[in-house]
């Protein structure tokens, strides 16, 4: 079951990728940062079955950080929302030249 | 059987994951994640990893998700049905990079099943049994409280640091 969990992995780390370079909406390219995350985490517990539990202690600290980063990226968002009033990036052009 | 189950998961987190980057609506999207990351929780279960599906359907699906639905809910995104997909130039570089990292992931997991390195794994047996003798929890509670106690106190360290940053960067006057 190794090789088919890995296969996923990279299936929902492509998924994710394609999500955050298409998509313009802020949130949405957020949640696909999360499914890159998710897709990362996945090929962890996959090895961790086979190298043992360090694998495991590792995705609980990378779940731990997504979710400092999701608090600390939707406060920004929300920040910027309040500046812009959208979240698409297209708007977002202060550093575009 | 647990074959079956792994692609049926594995079906319905690619469906899932193919749904939050097709979905106009940020909630249709955010509903999909949430499907996706059920499906995660259930291979993550035939991984033999039970107290981290736990988590990921308690924090991951239940607790980080609802705050991305507070969000949409607080700047009123919930009827936004535009098409906001890139075009042109854009998406022909999007699905350019993507088609790279593609490649790379494709040509590093060819062959993958009979890489010679795959021998010298010791197999599900050792966790089988480590699971036996600690159980579920015990068996990554022990290291992360005795090995791995600074990296796990430097965490909660972060998080106070997110949540007093979150409410600092949200606040309406700074």
């Amino acid at each position: 079951m190794l090789v088919e969990a890995l296969v996923l992995s990279a299936i929902l780390f492509v998924i994710g990728t394609l999500g955050v370079l298409v998509r313009r909406n802020a949130i949405i390219m957020f949640l696909c940062i999360e499914l890159q995350l998710n897709a990362v985490n996945l090929s962890f517990v996959a090895f961790s079955r086979y190298l043992g539990i360090e694998g495991q202690i590792y995705v609980f600290f990378v779940m731990t950080v997504a979710a400092a980063e999701a608090a600390v990226g939707l406060a920004i968002i929300i920040s910027i929302f309040r500046h812009y009033e959208s979240v698409n990036v297209e708007n977002f052009n202060l550093l575009k030249w | 059987m647990a074959d079956i189950l792994f692609f049926i998961f594995a079906a319905m987190a690619i469906g899932g994951g193919f749904g939050v980057v097709l979905q106009k609506n940020p909630v249709g999207s955010l509903l999909f994640m949430v499907g996706t990351l059920a499906s995660v929780a259930g291979i993550y279960v035939l991984l033999d990893a039970h107290f981290l599906a736990a988590i990921q359907v308690m924090v991951y699906a239940g607790a980080i998700m609802v705050l991305f639905l507070f969000v949409i809910m607080l700047l009123n995104l919930g009827h936004d049905y535009r098409d906001d997909i890139k075009s042109g130039l854009g998406l022909f570089a999007a699905f350019a990079v993507t088609g790279a990292i593609a490649g790379l992931l494709a040509r590093q997991l060819r062959g993958a099943g009979d890489n010679p390195l795959l021998a010298h794994f010791p197999g599900p047996e050792g966790m089988e049994q480590l699971l036996a003798e600690q159980g579920a929890i015990g068996a990554i509670a022990r290291p992360l409280f005795t090995d791995y106690v600074v990296a796990f106190e430097l965490t909660g360290i972060l998080l106070l640091v997110a949540l007093v940053g979150a409410v600092a960067i949200a606040k309406r006057r700074v």
